[in-house]
């Protein structure tokens, strides 16, 4: 196992792939003035003629996906994972209820967001999104796995939410093990039997970064990017818990609500293993840095590695 | 002025309609008598299914059909036989607790039956409270929260536009939903997109939830403001056939600009004790009601 290399915001593989995508003469691109920030401003260059401008008005712009995907077409709408939020109630009721194949991509999420403050960083939109019926929840970790995963969304049954980054991270996919991926499958990126990581976003790499220093102190730490919160791979999440037993999450968002909780409610009905949390304890976040951000939140890879020392400790 | 124009204009639709009595836009083609005969039919069977599961919103159904008749008895492109068709014109009741129009109508056109509608909110019933694209043939959308339809609406005008198809999408709203400020960015943006396949019909009978709209929140001349925002815009009075017929021709034919009908209406039209009483918005009537309302519209 190396350490994560390259740099790469997930943002940017959502834009590829929508390039990519345009082979389907069924996709089109709806915005609503953020294309150059969540990186659809690539198809609409290329292909103006299927992207839809909807002006400051997200709300509009999730009832006019839901329209166009009643219609036949796969709509891709994206703005800033924050303002998805916005049109929470016309996503429940007017997307997931329906079960219509509308997809939506909420960019810039989490305290990773840095320096916009606290009003642009998105904590909750995983939690929210997880409640809906019918929704699938992806928060891809790079740019590579969030093009990979970007294409495979359009394949869906129903709607999904995914949310992407504003700045670069660590690589922790390359073009050959990004084939691995697999919406709804979690993706086991280091073995091990003492502890199991789980995370999703930009702690992948910062939880990679923290298995390799538990490796020199002699601790065996699995590591696996679930990159797909909804539907949770129950059986993954079975399997590790049960061979290591004892779990730590690592996610940039309230620990309320997103992958940890989700992992909690699994992990209280089945193998009730030792489980530490590594998120935003409820709190909102501040301008600033994304890396002092996470050093004031406890979310650093050194928090990463206290709190694997400390859920094994719990055994 | 525009609007003193096209309310000329549709006066010619209508002398158009009674003097060719068929018309090759008019799929059903029914006459003004026809049409309000199916309406009166229509409106008895939105009684009784209300009164049968004793909970729904007569009020806005009332004062919606004659609206929905002359739509669907006119220019309304659907194939009864496949409602599912994809190249069907849409009708998006975006005010969706008037589901007992919708469901009268479709029972007029066959595409459900008095045993569906009958049974109106019970358990495993096609006919949900609020009308849903999944559980009811010939339904286009899940509607319930105000404000949204004409979103949806504008999403499926793009599909058609990529398409290359002639389909048109109507959208009905009520006046107290033109509260919703989610409407006027739909408003805004398809003028924007001059979206000419796109019709709003507003079913403005003064009356929402709570009370009467000018004393919850009145929302003004809505003609004035929608033409504001790039519509064309005509206003009728909404219980009357040979208008309706006229100013649905009307914005069935424009194809240049987004086309919106203010229909004035009464809440409640047909049943004496409804009309214009904010009460009946969302209340069944009971044993007694029922039998007066029968005996008003038989």
């Amino acid at each position: 196992m190396s350490a994560p290399s390259g740099g790469g915001a997930s943002r940017d593989g959502y834009g590829n792939a929508l390039l990519r995508l345009a082979e389907n003469s069924d996709v089109v691109v709806l915005e609503a003035d953020l294309g150059k920030s969540t990186k659809s401003c690539h198809f609409r260059s290329k292909y103006p003629e299927r992207t839809f401008s909807l002006g400051i008005a997200e709300q509009n712009m999730m009832l006019v996906a839901a329209g166009l995907a009643s219609s036949g077409k796969i709509p891709m709408a994206s703005t800033f994972a924050i303002f998805t939020e916005r049109g929470f109630e016309q996503i429940r009721n007017g997307i997931a209820r329906p079960c219509l194949k509308a997809h939506i991509c909420g960019s810039h999420g989490g305290i990773h967001t840095g320096s916009d403050g606290s009003s642009a960083q998105s904590i909750e939109d995983l939690a929210i999104y997880r409640t809906l019926p019918n929704m699938t929840i992806i928060h891809p970790a790079d740019d590579i796995s969030a093009e990979e995963l970007t294409m495979q969304v359009v394949d869906l049954e129903g709607p999904s939410y995914m949310r992407t980054i504003r700045n670069k991270v660590p690589r922790s996919y390359s073009e050959e093990t990004k084939n691995e991926l697999k919406i709804g499958k979690g993706s086991l990126l280091k073995d091990g039997n003492d502890v199991v990581i789980i995370c999703c976003g930009v702690m992948v790499s910062k939880s990679i970064d923290a298995a390799i220093i538990l490796e020199k102190e002699g601790i065996n730490a699995a590591v696996i990017d679930m990159h797909t919160i909804k539907p949770l791979d129950e059986k993954m999440l079975d399997l590790w818990s049960k061979k290591c037993r004892c779990i730590v999450t690592a996610e940039d968002h309230s620990i309320i609500g997103g992958l940890g909780s989700a992992i909690a409610e699994h992990n209280s009905r089945t193998n009730l293993v030792p489980m530490e949390m590594i998120g935003v304890k409820d709190r909102f976040g501040e301008s600033g840095d994304s890396e002092e951000l996470f050093k004031i939140m406890s979310m650093t890879t050194e928090d990463i590695v206290k709190a694997a020392r400390k859920s094994i400790s719990r055994k | 002025m525009r609007l003193k124009k096209y309310q000329k204009n549709w006066k010619a639709s209508i002398a158009f309609t009674i003097t060719s009595t068929i018309s090759e836009y008019m799929p059903f083609n029914m006459g003004i008598t026809e049409l309000e005969e199916m309406a009166l039919r229509c409106r008895i069977n939105i009684i009784k299914m209300i009164h049968k599961s004793q909970s729904g919103h007569p009020g806005g159904s009332l004062s919606a059909i004659d609206m929905i008749v002359g739509l669907y008895g006119t220019v309304l492109n659907i194939d009864t036989s496949n409602p599912n068709w994809k190249d069907r014109d849409r009708f998006i009741m975006s005010k969706g607790h008037a589901s007992p129009a919708i469901y009268s109508i479709l029972n007029e056109f066959g595409i459900i039956n008095e045993k569906d509608f009958m049974s109106f909110r019970t358990l495993g019933s096609i006919c949900q409270g609020h009308v849903d694209m999944k559980w009811t043939d010939g339904v286009d959308f899940s509607a319930g929260s105000l404000g949204m339809g004409l979103s949806f609406g504008l999403g499926c005008s793009f599909a058609a536009k990529l398409d290359n198809s002639q389909r048109n999408i109507w959208v009905m709203v009520g006046d107290g939903e033109t509260q919703e400020g989610q409407l006027w960015e739909a408003i805004m943006a398809a003028d924007f997109h001059s979206s000419g396949n796109l019709k709003l019909i507003v079913d403005r009978n003064g009356i929402q939830n709570d009370d009467f709209v000018s004393k919850q929140m009145e929302v003004g001349n809505l003609s004035k403001k929608i033409e504001s925002f790039g519509w064309e815009v005509t206003e009728i009075d909404g219980h009357n056939m040979e208008e309706i017929c006229g100013a649905i021709k009307w914005a069935n034919d424009g194809q240049e600009r987004p086309m919106a009908i203010i229909a004035n209406t009464i809440k409640g039209k047909g049943v004496s004790y409804m009309e214009n009483n904010p009460s009946f918005h969302g209340k069944a009537p009971n044993d007694e009601e029922y039998h007066i309302a029968m005996e008003e519209l038989s």
